[in-house]
């Protein structure tokens, strides 16, 4: 009795997860799933970020200034929900490398993407060379002196009053945060009456002679730019000096067009498979079949219910995980299935075929289930993003598949198998087409 | 039972599959996509009737980027893959592409430089060399308990043949597809890879599981059965299973292959591919395989 109730449990938990999936996919429901660049549209960016030159602890130091930095950028433009974060390449790349990884969902011009990240100057302070060439070229005539746009807090436009009271020469003053003034006051003093190089994205805008050490963290440049090139400069100083340069090694960008088709393909060839997998464990295995095919309908409610929840951001790859799991998510069920016709062919009655063909079968299961699942781990490892979606798809679906098709189908089993076989139970629970 | 009975056949079988499959790789070739070699995959559709292939492809030439590729895509567009380009020439290419009155627009279009594609390529052989060795592992310690007749470090480096052979034949396989029709090998196809692993030897545990079950039950009831005999009468008892559940995966890909959007169309081929050959290693081959072993070991022993 007590299995008949609790199976009844069961079956209306499935069928409320059910309605509050359907429900909460609804325009404005909560939770909504969550779709991937791949699907939704926008555009994927990954840079390089140029640390070589840095100790690791200004390399942790600069990578964080640089998220930062990027994030300010992506926000300013309005771009919904944008998504930037840094990341070593893999220890099997030929060198090591760190990334920056920015994801523009909705954007898909990206020629516009591309200017929204990449137009940030980068700001770097270099002395004089005593030992260069006297007819070196401009980069050979300077050394990096680890003063970069990583040090300022902030920027700001003034003019320098000419002759005759007319104001003229815009004037950027950079302000340096604590460590770029101890910096730039220790440079200014050890270098008295040489010239300190100021390079904006790679070329001089100015190089004055040093008069004497400079305390109190602030620089002036002077560069002879018109008023305009000064102002934005100083915007883009504030919004973003990159502290280390970046260049763009890949992109991506997918117009929602395409991922529409995917979703709706998708959803077609799901429903179809779900279809052909329910016919085929009716078949073969009658009522049990039908039952698992109960149990395959709570799994993908659950399914969809934590892929909501969580958020897991759903692929074209996560799609393709998720049918070619409704496949394998009834395994659990033809192993058990399998052995408790079996255990009916060896005499037993079907409540005890039912138990014994459970708990015979869940050695084998578990210990597939985890091959199965180291594979899901190496997957996450190997992917990028969209491939992530496939790993943690796969994962999910071995776990929760095999919830659903133990105890779901045990309980609901249990409930209805009779003490004793008779014919007909035994014809119902029995299995195979006689060949 | 028949099939460790006739193992040599099966096993024979087996092997002429291999090597054909390592034959069509070293005959064919295999194409990788720009995931691996880096360059630049631009999709696109006109919003009335396509211009033909030979004006696409005339339309790249003139942007004189080397050497490039044009393939129709669905009914609207066309797919274009040429080196990586940045952005200015990619803006130039657009711009040769559209058409007036016939505007073009770009529904996709990826970049990858070539660092980032070695770094995948090797990513992805490290990935299938890292999980190899993790199943063996994995395995040798689940059947820890099995010592005889055949240790259990063998169950594990049976599993990884088996594994060899489910990965070579799609590979092989991919290699025709690319051949007869551009197919490429893409990171979806590494992933569809290792997903085979771990269907695989997931299928071949569930055999080896009841081998050690039936080892176990006859040492406690003490009867005394040849190990060809213990190990065809496990086979007899789950390849039902091994077939069904390959049947129901099978069904689902097939619904994928057939309906599913056209970007996981081989992938869900390569898979159904992995997943025939996975069935047929771990009832074909594994077992019988534990089965020529445990003579060799008896012979010399």
């Amino acid at each position: 009795m007590i299995t008949r109730i609790l199976a009844a449990v069961v079956l209306a938990l499935g069928i409320s997860l059910s309605a509050f999936v359907f429900i909460s996919e609804k325009n404005g429901g909560p939770f909504p799933l969550s779709f991937g660049l791949d699907l939704a549209g926008g555009t994927h960016l990954i840079y390089k970020a140029d640390t070589s030159e840095l100790s690791e602890f200004e390399r942790k130091e600069s990578l964080i200034s640089l998220r930062e930095v990027i994030e300010r950028r992506t926000n300013l433009f309005g771009v919904a929900e944008p998504l930037v974060q840094v990341e070593e390449s893999s220890f099997v790349a030929e060198t090591r490398e760190d990334r920056l990884i920015v994801e523009l969902p909705g954007v898909t011009n990206l020629s516009e993407a591309v200017r929204i990240i990449g137009e940030t100057p980068l700001l770097d302070f270099r002395i004089e060379n005593p030992d260069a060439a006297f007819d070196a070229v401009e980069e050979d005539r300077y050394m990096s002196v680890g003063l970069t746009g990583r040090f300022i807090n902030s920027a700001e436009l003034t003019f320098a009053s000419g002759g005759g009271g007319i104001s003229n020469d815009p004037i950027v003053l950079v302000n340096f945060n604590n460590e770029g003034a101890d910096l730039f006051e220790e440079i200014t003093r050890d270098n008295v009456g040489k010239q300190l190089a100021i390079f904006l994205d790679g070329a001089v805008i100015s190089a004055p002679v040093v008069r004497e050490a400079i305390a109190g963290g602030t620089a002036q440049i002077s560069g002879g730019f018109t008023p305009e090139e000064a102002r934005d400069l100083v915007r883009d100083l504030n919004f973003g000096a990159l502290p280390v340069p970046i260049e763009l090694i890949s992109t991506q960008s997918i117009g929602p067009s395409l991922g529409k088709a995917i979703l709706q393909d998708g959803a077609i060839a799901g429903a179809f498979g779900l279809m052909l997998i329910m016919i085929f464990m009716i078949i073969w295995y009658r009522l049990p079949g039908v039952i698992a095919s109960v149990a395959l309908l709570f799994y993908i409610a659950l399914m969809l219910l934590v892929m909501k929840l969580v958020p897991v951001t759903l692929t074209a790859a996560g799609i393709a995980g998720l049918i070619l799991s409704f496949g394998m998510a009834v395994d659990a069920n033809v192993l058990i299935f399998e052995r408790m016709k079996e255990e009916l062919k060896a005499g037993k009655g079907v409540r005890d075929a039912v138990r014994e063909g459970f708990a015979r079968a869940w050695l084998p299961i578990r210990d597939g289930n985890i091959s199965s699942l180291i594979a899901a781990i190496i997957l996450f490892w190997f992917g990028t993003s969209i491939i992530e979606g496939f790993a943690l798809v796969f994962a999910l679906g071995v776990l929760l598949s095999m919830f659903s098709a133990i105890t779901v189908t045990r309980l609901v089993l249990l409930a209805i198998a009779p003490k004793e076989a008779g014919k007909v139970s035994r014809a119902l629970f029995g299995s195979g087409i006689k060949l | 039972m028949f099939v460790v009975h006739y193992r040599n056949i099966f096993l024979g079988i087996g092997a002429l599959l291999l090597a054909a499959a390592i034959g069509a790789i070293l005959f064919f070739g295999l194409r990788f996509s720009i995931d691996f070699t880096g360059g630049t995959l631009l999709e696109i559709s006109y919003t009335q009737e396509r211009p033909t292939q030979d004006v696409i492809s005339s339309k790249v030439e003139n942007l004189a980027v080397g050497s490039y590729s044009v393939r129709a895509a669905g009914e609207e567009g066309y797919i274009i893959r040429t080196r990586d380009l940045n952005q200015d020439e990619l803006d130039a290419l657009t711009a040769l592409l559209s058409i007036e009155e016939n505007a073009v627009s770009v529904d996709r279009v990826t970049t990858i430089g070539p660092s980032l594609g070695g770094e995948l390529g090797r990513k992805a052989l490290f990935a299938l060399a890292a999980l190899s060795v993790v199943i063996v592992l994995y395995v040798a310690y689940v059947f820890r308990r099995v010592s005889k007749p055949v240790p259990s470090i063998y169950y594990g480096f049976i599993v990884v043949l088996a594994l060899l052979h489910d990965i070579i034949i799609p590979t092989g396989f991919f290699a025709i597809m690319g051949y007869y029709f551009g197919a490429e090998i893409d990171a979806l196809f590494v992933v569809a890879l290792l997903a085979i692993l771990g269907y695989s030897v997931n299928d071949t545990i569930v055999v080896f599981d009841r081998i050690r079950e039936n080892i176990a039950a006859n040492i406690e009831r003490n009867v005394k059965e040849s190990f060809e005999i213990t190990v065809g009468k496990s086979l007899q008892q789950t390849y039902m299973r091994s077939i069904n559940t390959s049947v129901t995966t099978a069904l689902a890909l097939l619904a994928l292959f057939f309906l599913g959007a056209g970007v996981t169309e081989n992938f869900a081929l390569t898979l159904l591919v992995g997943v025939v050959a996975g069935t047929y290693s771990s009832i074909f081959l594994a077992a019988p395989l534990l089965v020529s072993l445990q003579k060799k070991i008896y012979k010399k022993g």
